[in-house]
């Protein structure tokens, strides 16, 4: 039971200040993502079948590597942006929601530079 | 931690039947959420059945007719039965409305009455709607300039400033639009909800008024403001035919246009 008047509950901690470049980033990386998704599934499907050789000659081209790369990124970006707002809406117990948060950050920057690199390695010669 | 049941009061159980006791032929029935928190019980949907050819056109009408012939324990809140008060908004044939301009034969087959959702229940049809005015309070509805009004004449408007109040001046705070919000009913303590929004965009677009950078501030939170997804369920509902989905986007509009 709580005694606190109805605006003070209300008012709460007050504004945060932010939430305008979330909101921001989440469109931009949606209509980023649009031309990037139809670049990759018509680049990818007629490689179905391909030999190793060609889809490494295909990688190494810079525009190709470089697109990979921004595709993945912008993926991940896109998707933890919107994982936390799934998560702040429907968690409602601290800390199973602070953890879901972090282990979310982590796996975003994790799965990031693990397929950063791999088009990288493969990009820049190896195999 | 996660409830993969309902709690208690909100299992709702078949409740009494009150049949049509004149021989009429022209009858509806009306399924109405009862609950009272002094009896213990668990709430309970009452079926009653109504003469139609004498009874009024609105829910509201029927409402009234039942408490005041059938069921005078039926609980509910009414003013104005004209649309203006915003009172008896309730949950009716599954969507929010107001129970005086909804005519009862846009409803096909049992008529449904329920509270507005994810409200705490006063009784029966009253939600407690406390913390859905102090949301309104904290956006402070009310005109805040520092320049002192003219001391000879009100405070002057064109009429193309004036025009940018329509369609957010007419909102009653019934209560529909914010009730009918997903995000409103997973975070009401945090999120001020389409009603509140709205309003707060209507003293933001008010050319008299001399706080928009503050009111903007105040708003910009991941909480209070951003848990609009945009489903525009509120807009979809509002018994006045407002938009308040689209005061929602203003207001993120104009948040990112001053960055």
């Amino acid at each position: 039971m709580s005694l606190r008047s109805p605006l003070a509950k209300a008012v709460g901690w007050g504004s945060a200040k932010e939430g305008a470049a979330h909101w921001w980033w989440q469109r931009i990386t949606a209509v980023a993502l649009v031309p990037l998704s139809v670049w990759f599934v018509f680049s990818i499907v007629p490689l179905a079948g391909a030999d190793h050789a060609t889809v490494v000659a295909w990688m190494q081209s810079p525009l190709v590597a470089s697109l990979l790369i921004l595709f993945i990124v912008l993926v991940l970006h896109h998707n933890q942006l919107g994982m936390q707002v799934v998560f702040e809406d429907y968690i409602h117990t601290e800390w199973l929601k602070l953890t879901c948060l972090i282990l979310l950050k982590f796996a975003t920057v994790l799965i990031g530079l693990i397929g950063t690199l791999s088009i990288l390695k493969v990009a820049l010669g190896g195999r | 931690m996660v409830e993969f049941t309902l709690p208690a009061n909100s299992k709702i159980t078949p409740g009494k039947h009150h049949p049509v006791t004149t021989g009429a032929t022209n009858t509806r029935r009306f399924k109405v959420y009862r609950w009272d928190p002094d009896s213990g019980q668990t709430p309970r949907t009452d079926t009653y059945d109504l003469d139609m050819d004498r009874c009024g056109p609105m829910v509201l009408d029927a409402l009234i007719k039942l408490k005041s012939e059938v069921d005078p324990a039926l609980t509910f809140r009414r003013s104005c039965r004209e649309g203006i008060c915003g009172s008896c908004a309730m949950n009716i044939d599954g969507a929010n409305t107001l129970a005086c301009t909804k005519p009862i034969e846009d409803i096909k087959g049992v008529i449904k009455i329920y509270p507005l959702p994810h409200m705490a229940v006063v009784k029966d049809l009253v939600p407690d709607l406390t913390h859905f005015y102090a949301q309104y309070a904290s956006i402070k509805p009310w005109l805040q300039a520092a320049t002192p009004a003219p001391p000879d004449s009100e405070r002057l408007q064109s009429k193309q400033e004036r025009s940018r109040l329509d369609g957010l001046y007419e909102c009653i705070l019934c209560a529909c639009c914010s009730t009918s919000c997903p995000s409103y009913w997973w975070n009401p303590d945090r999120y001020l909800g389409p009603a509140a929004l709205l309003q707060a965009y209507r003293w933001i677009v008010d050319s008299r008024d001399e706080a928009t950078g503050d009111r903007l501030d105040e708003l910009e939170d991941p909480f209070r403001l951003y848990r609009c997804h945009t489903i525009m369920n509120c807009t979809m509902t509002c018994p006045k035919s407002l938009n308040p989905g689209k005061a929602i986007a203003e207001i993120k509009k104009l948040i990112f246009a001053r960055r």
